[in-house]
């Protein structure tokens, strides 16, 4: 192969399809039946972390009504490419819409989360007109697999925290021909839109995020003094996740290669870690399993979709990493004001997420752009999985003055 | 058979639990290397590698349960939980009665190296007025005591039925020891100063552990401060997750053998080089064999305690929240207390940061040697720190 074949090869869009073989499946469905399992915990809550009762119904579901070929199905019948970009082969759905003028979306999952969590939103944002919207409303949507997650391949060197896989996106979305897009985000998917957000770059002409990122840092910074009552109480809410829920977080954030090993040799474990997110996300999981009564899309089989996703594609220390990623450049940019965003930024507070994000920090964290802001009845952390048309409501809604 | 009753307590474990192990060893995925070329990302591919290989193919499980089973080993109920522990009579008259009590993840595995030296100073370098008479419980939750089927096993609940234990070997003038988790039992001991209690002695500083401001004028001070700062800002993942979390991360732990490995040997940066170099360079730091080092690993698969030893540090911080909600402060230790710093402990605790924890501090010293666990890495050092500490108290 010569030189130019490799650097055209290179930027190559290549189709993909998912074909996880038999035995793989069998083999997972063996290490669920085999597990040990420790006592029940000595509470009647989650505050000893996930439920003995919860992990066994999610086990059962697995081993016996769960089949992982319909959602394999479910992906393979969306166009979905791999495209190298900045050494690592990225993975990426994208739906064009068949409406001329449809804005180009760029939406970024989280962890625990995947392709998985927003793809309930593909038929209402591709195809407005079948989903109670207009025809104005739609937009090409391209839904990327962050490096180390799912079908996307793991960094093999530093340096992927949530800037440098902000402009790979601008690169994919360059390569897939949209030179004016905007982009979306919850979760890790905040951090990766914020920085874009904060990149400057030509072609974006808007973010909007559902998770509020530069609260996690300083929150006090973004609130008046003294507070007003919601900041006070989104002040509360984020102090108890610092206090009590972030052992996963940091974890990740310093020991993902340790953590790593639990993720890729117990699918229990790997449940376990994945379903133990925010209290609000873990209650309505544990009704889906335990009552089986899901919260929205929420369901027993879109959740295990997604964590067996992670356990074929054996990407749990890889994806940790990201954290550990991300602390890293946190720290390297310790100090130095951030670059502030300069297109309008939408904002979404969905009423179930670890805080309940007050308008007034959405401005002072975004000073002198334009800003949608609202706050929705339903949803959680995963709001796009949750809620997909309420969720897409809010996208059309945020976007629309950009069209 | 009455509720005080002690019973002898054998390990037995079967070749069914032990090929079981063995075969999810070999079965074990693994993840892609990690991307550093130290331990700042977690546990080394490498160091799991041969940890994995060695354990599966040369380790010998018999020999640690030989082993135990060579010393005198009772189980008690207590407070409604079955206490294992190992008793070791001195030989000689006048041997001053010591409990000492073991961390996570540790276990009386991580003690037996000093029961020689302790019980029996004469074979051993030291004196017959060094003797000791030897208590060493397993924790609540911990190997082959019971778990607690209640909440409320803090260390001032183990703390009291370490008393009760003592009392029930008959002894009614006793010291007691330890680091960790220990040390936070120990610790728990001297605020309850029970009557038998006449000093104690720690290798890890609980009050240290629990915030300051300590004490920062001299280089000495400042660099324990930092030490302290950098345990808290990037060492500290599994302390926040067995606080807040046991239950969760105790799937792995009873499941997967590579993940409990993996956990137990990710504390403090000097004891995880010190491990990782006897797995990869086959070079162990004292007594920190690679036999020793499994022998603990397996001990805690093979009794399925992995949550519930994590569930311990749930009480702790649940003790502690409650007393900080209802403004109570500890009662201050008034027994006399020993310490002693070990060089390559989580920090240095000067003796002026000793003396802000406990008013009555007794003996204090710097050993050349040692880390974290230190009993298990130079037990003869650790000895002789325990007769020297305890030498005025007989």
């Amino acid at each position: 192969m010569s030189d130019t074949t490799i650097a055209r090869a290179d930027t190559t869009i290549r189709p993909f399809r998912i074909e996880v073989p038999e035995h793989e499946i069998e083999e997972l469905r063996r290490r669920i039946d085999a597990t040990r399992w420790p006592t029940k915990e000595l509470v009647t809550d989650r505050s000893q972390g996930v439920q003995r009762e919860v992990a066994q119904a999610l086990a059962d579901y697995w081993t016996t009504e769960y089949d992982w070929r319909r959602c394999e199905g479910r992906l393979n019948a969306l166009p979905q490419f791999r495209t190298a970009i900045d050494g690592v082969d990225v993975h990426f759905i994208h739906v064009e819409s068949k409406h001329e003028n449809a804005l180009p979306l760029i939406m970024t999952h989280g962890w625990p989360g995947s392709i998985i969590e927003l793809l309930e939103t593909i038929g209402p944002l591709t195809d407005p007109t079948a989903h109670g919207g207009r025809a104005e409303d739609a937009f090409h949507l391209v839904l990327p697999s962050i490096p180390g997650y799912g079908f996307s391949d793991e960094p093999t060197e530093l340096g992927w925290g949530p800037i440098r896989i902000g402009r790979a996106w601008e690169q994919l979305m360059r390569r897939l021909g949209y030179t004016r897009y905007v982009a979306q985000g919850g979760d890790v998917g905040s951090q990766v839109t914020d920085a874009m957000g904060r990149l400057g770059l030509e072609g974006l002409i808007g973010i909007h995020t559902n998770l509020l990122t530069p609260a996690l840092g300083d929150p006090q910074a973004l609130s008046a003094s003294p507070p007003t009552k919601e900041e006070r109480a989104a002040l509360d809410q984020l102090e108890a996740f610092h206090a009590t829920g972030t052992g996963y977080f940091i974890e990740q954030a310093t020991r993902p290669e340790t953590i790593g090993y639990a993720l890729l040799d117990s699918p229990i474990a790997l449940a376990a870690w994945m379903i133990d997110h925010d209290t609000d996300a873990y209650q309505k999981i544990a009704r889906a399993f335990v009552d089986k009564q899901p919260s929205g899309n929420l369901t027993r089989e879109h959740i295990v979709d997604n964590i067996t996703l992670y356990w074929l594609t054996r990407t749990g220390a890889a994806a940790a990493r990201s954290y550990w990623e991300e602390g890293q450049e946190n720290a390297r940019a310790a100090g130095q004001a951030p670059t502030p965003v300069a297109v309008p930024v939408g904002f979404t507070t969905f009423p179930g997420e670890i805080w309940r994000t007050p308008r007034s920090w959405v401005e002072r964290a975004y000073p002198n752009v334009d800003i949608y802001f609202n706050e929705v009845d339903k949803g959680g952390h995963f709001a796009a999985w949750e809620e997909p048309e309420l969720f897409s409501d809010e996208l059309r809604a945020a976007f629309r003055p950009l069209r | 058979m009455t509720e005080t009753t002690i019973r002898p307590f054998r390990v037995e474990v079967s070749d069914e639990a032990l090929a079981d192990l063995r075969q999810r060893i070999g079965a074990a995925r693994l993840p892609n290397r990690e991307l550093v070329d130290d331990r700042s990302q977690g546990v080394q591919l490498a160091t799991i590698e041969e940890l994995a290989r060695y354990w599966a193919s040369d380790y010998d499980w018999r020999r640690c349960e030989a082993r135990l089973n060579a010393l005198p080993q009772f189980v008690t109920t207590i407070d409604g939980v079955d206490i294992h522990f190992i008793h070791v009579r001195s030989g000689h008259e006048n041997a001053l009665p010591l409990i000492m009590t073991h961390g996570w993840p540790g276990s009386v595995v991580e003690l037996l190296e000093a029961v020689g030296p302790l019980t029996d100073p004469t074979a051993h370098g030291g004196r017959a007025e060094d003797a000791f008479h030897l208590v060493l419980p397993s924790l609540p939750g911990y190997a082959f005591s019971g778990m607690p089927t209640e909440l409320g096993w803090s260390p001032a609940r183990v703390a009291r039925a370490w008393d009760e234990l003592m009392h029930r070997l008959g002894y009614t003038r006793y010291v007691a020891q330890g680091g960790d988790v220990g040390a936070a039992v120990t610790d728990a001991m001297a605020r309850q100063a029970p009557a038998g209690l006449a000093g104690v002695h720690m290798n890890l500083l609980v009050t240290g552990l629990a915030g300051g401001p300590h004490p920062s004028e001299t280089a000495e001070e400042r660099a324990a401060g930092e030490a302290l700062a950098a345990f808290q800002t990037s060492g500290s993942g599994y302390y926040l997750e067995q606080s807040t979390r046991p239950q969760t991360i105790g799937y792995a732990l009873v499941d997967s053998p590579i993940a409990l490995a993996a956990w137990m040997l990710d504390h403090d940066t000097d004891s995880y080089v010190k491990i990782a170099d006897a797995f990869v360079n086959k070079e162990p730091t004292g007594n920190l064999t690679r036999d020793n080092v499994l022998d603990n690993i397996t001990l805690y698969w093979l009794t399925g305690t992995g949550a519930s030893a994590a569930r311990s540090y749930w009480e702790r911080a649940h003790a502690q929240v409650a007393a900080a909600a209802a403004s109570q402060t500890p009662p201050p230790a008034s027994v006399p207390v020993a310490f002693t710093q070990f060089p390559g402990e989580l920090f240095r605790a000067p003796r002026s940061w000793v003396e802000q924890g406990y008013p009555n501090v007794l003996y204090f010293n710097k050993a050349e040697r040692g880390g974290h666990f230190a009993a298990w890495e130079e037990p003869d050092l650790f000895t002789s720190e325990l007769r020297a500490a305890f030498r005025s108290l007989r």
